[in-house]
């Protein structure tokens, strides 16, 4: 018999701070936030985010190599890469997340299964890497005749001054066929992985988005930013916008080419799906080359079905429109079928979400629509507009870290800049709260009063998560999942879906719906104890109802 | 055969870093939390992969390294590493290994350490042990046998000599170290096992959250090992560079005994015979009789593998255990490739195999999958032998590969894969022949049922 007891997220909060050693929990104290929302004005408590994980600490985070090369370039099947550095990291990056990827014939090119590594040793420490750079750069071109090389420095890079940009343009001017870019993402840069994704839209931006004016044939055409593909999203999403004419120019970066990067600013509007990794680049082709933007999310049936009408309110077409309703009508006849058996089994479950700079915010709604509640979440590399939304940006402080990752500046490309919407289309488009263009709420203003908040949650205090509320699901990566499963608490890998999906989109919800239910009411966790050590547990509810 | 240059690039690496190792060693030790020195990123991608293979917790904690970190030095954050973790965990011992990071800036580990220490006189705080495992210099391998060398030269003391055993593992499964464990009772002798990461990371499920897994080697009895009767350590290359056996030997008087795997009969007969005479005590039946069913599948299923061409890669030890094992059942390793450069692995092969030239067998150190891959098509290999990255060129042969070592991403059960002793000999036995089968069978035009 489960015997419940109420305990207030304020008890949780103090719990969770009082390992820690004085200045461990005061820092620890603004990074675990009540949620309290003010329903006027979206008003939500500053939480801070994106500073440094403390030594010792058992953070969930990666670094800035692992953004750059793993998260943003690593789903791009023809732009070949080369880690330089040591063998870890190259080998470490190495088809690892599942980003599915499909040459559209056997003769297209895909880099994905292989990695090329300087394998620097200790001789190149001592005397530089860059001889062994460029005869890397010679022997990929002279194998693969790559359109494009990009160069991934890794931690001893920066320190014993080899410099990847002058080698990437001395190898360029030799074999000017072959795009070479080099990206500064030694792991000691910026706080997390999210440092090595600005340094990647940064490079794409500068050396590839824009090169070729050819434009893709299509009436109401897209880019879909910061979708990675992972199980097969993107797969999902190309289905969906095919099926209501819209044409996609480019997807940063799921199934991605070289060549649509480059054609990617003759498409008419960007969609942001991850804003926290790509939402430099959305910016910075809207100065440059005149795409609005607009935050958008695909993971959850109705979520999908809203974003797809906001594509409709953009461009403003009666038939485009009418076709967006006739898909959502088509795909939802499904969708609700299944969701009225599973949410019969999984109504009133409750799950956790530690994820990404988007996903623990994009996952709760596909929760909702089973019925589910997210009683706590939190990202793992986010700041704080993605907590808090957008408007807080001119208050977030700019600190050492934020600085070292360079901040482009840019404007209006005389040749390439053209307005897609007039001045006064923008305005009331921008009028309009639930386009939110140039703009994204935060997950906050979405949560419940009184769910907890937790930024970089580390292993210590998921443990005490998960004693106390005893959730019906755990959602984070796979250094949390086993020893969450360990203390009977199923989790959902939401980076690389367990190897699942896709989830995305109306055919992901219904993948997700059955996943969860299959998971929330798995019987394998009623073999645990043997019948001759059946004891009373003490388990706690959430008091945030 | 080529080999790579000294300035070629690694494609497709058949190697992993020297910090990946050392982490294997910590978690083999009881009560024991590995730190890494350096960037975050380095603790986060070796856990991913290491738990990626064992499906099982993996805490390794790191000092986080910033920008500022880089370039002033890394000594204020060891401290504060070191400060939360004794208060998060309560750790006996805690693992230092460097990165490519602190060791290119030149990170005074030993020294910080030391004063670490003596700042703190008054108060009980666990061992530390540190290790230097720049990545740039060899492979996971030598940050395995450089972690266990620096556990016994801190840790391990002389004394009064005792009946025990030392057992100095190298990179084998859970199920492989728990064999060890097995045969010490079964023998009735004293043993210890260094390290011993059988429950650490293939443990039960819990009901309740633990801070630390149980299990792993305990400090008192790595203090135990400079009394100890001898050391067998596996691995012929290892031996040859001198291992911890090595130190054990020429620091305490403990006699060393480098020996191969104990993959095959002629190993594992080997390593069996010795172990009857350092402890003086007979062969359990259990043995002889798994010796003798052993005997009996090479009977029963060399016709099977009689002239098939194999490619083995991954460590040298490894793989020149591999290769003795299938010689025996009339294969050929036509490729023995090691990630690892050492320069000794011919030498060893040739022990093993003294007709590899006229067998054709290329023996290749520092090698990667795109000369894995090249070599196979061109001596048309019929089955690999390795870890799960030799899926690419399994695929593009269309052969199949027999999963062995690590990291073993795309198959459940890595840390349960056997492949010492009779009865681990036998399994992979099995393994290789059903695959030789299965394949001829469904390239079959007619679907035989009896093969």
């Amino acid at each position: 018999m489960n015997q419940n007891t109420t305990i207030s997220p304020e008890e949780i909060k103090d719990e969770l701070l009082r390992s820690y050693p004085a200045k461990v929990a005061k820092k620890r104290a603004k990074q675990i936030i009540i949620n309290s929302v003010d329903k006027a004005t979206d008003e939500v408590p500053e939480i801070m985010a994106n500073v440094r994980t403390i030594p010792g600490i058992l953070t969930m985070r990666g670094c800035s190599y692992a953004g750059c090369r793993g998260v943003v370039l690593g789903p791009t099947r023809d732009i070949l890469q080369i880690t330089h550095g040591p063998i870890g990291c190259g080998f470490y990056a190495w088809l690892t997340r599942r980003n599915q990827t499909k040459p559209a014939t056997d003769k297209d090119e895909n880099f994905m299964t292989y990695s090329m590594s300087t394998d620097m040793t200790e001789n190149e420490i001592i005397f530089g890497g860059e001889k062994k750079l460029k005869a890397a750069i010679e022997e990929a071109i002279s194998i693969f005749h790559p359109k494009a090389i990009g160069i991934f420095a890794t931690c001893p890079v920066g320190l014993i001054g080899d410099d990847i940009h002058a080698v990437a343009r001395e190898m360029e001017s030799l074999h000017p066929e072959v795009n070479i870019f080099g990206f500064s993402c030694e792991g000691y840069r910026g706080v997390s992985q999210s440092a090595g994704h600005h340094v990647a839209n940064n490079k794409v931006f500068t050396d590839v988005v824009g090169l070729n004016d050819t434009v893709k044939e299509g009436k109401y055409k897209i880019n879909l930013l910061g979708e990675y593909n992972i199980g097969g999203d993107a797969f999902e999403l190309d289905r969906i916008f095919e099926k209501c004419g819209i044409t996609v120019v480019s997807t940063f970066s799921g199934n991605s080419t070289y060549d649509d990067f480059t054609r990617a600013h003759t498409a008419d509007l960007n969609l942001v799906m991850c804003h926290r990794s790509i939402n430099y680049l959305a910016e910075m082709m809207e100065k440059k080359y005149g795409l609005p933007w607009f935050k958008v999310n695909f993971i959850g049936a109705y979520d999908t079905a809203k974003s797809l009408r906001k594509i409709g309110e953009y461009f403003g077409d009666k038939e485009l429109k009418d076709k967006i309703e006739k898909v959502i009508a088509e795909e939802m006849i499904v969708v609700e079928e299944i969701k009225k058996d599973v949410t019969t089994r999984t109504t009133g479950k409750t799950a956790m979400l530690f994820v990404g700079g988007s996903r623990a915010h994009h996952y709760q709604e596909l929760f909702k629509e089973m019925g589910m509640k997210t009683i706590s979440a939190g990202y793992e590399f986010a700041h704080r507009d993605d907590y808090e939304g957008r408007k807080v940006l001119p208050t977030v402080k700019i600190d050492a870290d934020s600085r070292n990752i360079e901040e482009l500046k840019v404007s209006a490309d005389p040749e390439k800049f053209k307005e897609r919407k007039k001045a006064s289309e923008l305005d009331s488009l921008k009028a309009n709260k639930n386009m939110e263009m140039n703009d994204y709420i935060g997950m906050m203003p979405e949560m419940d009063e009184n769910t907890l908040i937790i930024d970089d949650l580390n292993h210590h205090e998921a443990e005490v998560l998960i004693e106390k509320y005893k959730p019906d699901i755990f959602c984070a990566g796979i250094k949390e999942k086993y020893v969450v499963q360990k203390s009977g608490v199923p989790v959902k890998q939401l980076h690389s879906y367990d190897y699942s999906g896709p989830y995305a989109g109306f055919v992901g919800a219904v993948n997700f719906y059955k996943e969860i239910d299959r998971m929330v009411n798995s019987k394998v966790w009623k073999y645990v104890k043997a019948p001759w050590e059946k004891e009373t547990q003490l388990a706690a509810t959430y008091a945030c109802d | 055969m080529i080999a790579k240059e000294k300035n070629d690039p690694t494609v497709n690496a058949c190697k992993l870093c020297s910090p990946l190792g050392a982490s294997f060693v910590f978690k083999g030790i009881e009560n024991c939390i590995p730190l890494l020195h350096g960037s975050q990123g380095c603790s986060t991608y070796i856990r991913r992969y290491m738990i990626g293979h064992f499906r099982e917790p993996i805490d390794i904690a790191s000092t986080n390294f910033g920008e500022e970190t880089a370039i002033f030095g890394g000594r204020e954050n060891l401290t504060i590493a070191l400060d939360n973790i004794i208060k998060a965990y309560k750790p006996s011992v805690i693992g230092i290994a460097t990165t490519c990071l602190s060791e290119t800036i030149g990170d005074d580990v030993p020294m910080y350490l030391g004063s670490y220490v003596n700042d703190r006189k008054d108060l009980v705080i666990p061992k530390l042990v540190h290790v230097s495992t720049p990545s740039y210099k060899g492979t996971h391998q030598d940050g395995f046998y450089a972690t266990i060398n620096s556990l016994i030269e801190t840790i391990a003391e002389g004394g009064e000599k005792t009946k025990t055993i030392n057992f100095i593992m190298n990179l084998f499964s859970p199920a492989d170290i728990r064999w060890f464990k097995e045969l010490s009772e079964c023998y009735n002798i004293e043993s210890i096992i260094m390290p011993d990461y059988s429950d650490t990371l293939d443990g039960e499920y819990w009901g309740e959250y633990k801070r630390m897994p149980e299990g792993g080697t305990k400090i008192e009895d790595i203090q135990k090992m400079g009394r100890s009767i001898g050391t067998i350590e596996f691995g012929n290359i290892l031996s040859e560079k001198g291992g911890a056996g090595e130190i054990l030997e020429s620091k305490f008087g403990v006699k060393s005994y480098g020996i191969g795997f104990p993959v095959g009969i002629t190993n594992t007969d080997y390593f069996f015979s010795l172990l009857e005479s350092i402890t003086d005590t007979k062969l359990p039946e259990k043995y002889r009789k798994e010796r003798g069913l052993l005997i009996d599948s090479y009977v029963d299923g060399h016709k099977y593998l009689f002239g098939k061409k194999a490619v083995l890669y991954g460590e040298d030890d490894l793989v020149l255990g591999l290769a003795s094992f299938i010689r025996e059942l009339g294969m050929i390793p036509v490729v023995i490739g090691t990630g690892r450069k050492t320069g000794l692995l011919e030498k060893v092969i040739n022990e093993v195999i003294p007709d590899y030239k006229s067998l054709n067998i290329s023996i290749i150190e520092n090698i990667d999958f795109e000369d894995i891959g090249r070599i196979a098509q061109e001596k048309e290999a019929d089955i690999l032998i390795g870890h799960s990255k030799g899926y690419k060129v399994a695929r593009d042969l269309n052969i199949p590969l027999i999963r062995v070592g690590f990291p073993i991403h795309d198959r459940i059960g890595g840390q349960r894969v056997r492949v010492l002793g009779y009865q681990g000999t036998q399994e992979l036995l099995d393994r290789i022949i059903n695959a030789i089968i299965e394949k001829k069978q469904s390239d079959s035009p007619v679907g035989y049922m009896a093969m």
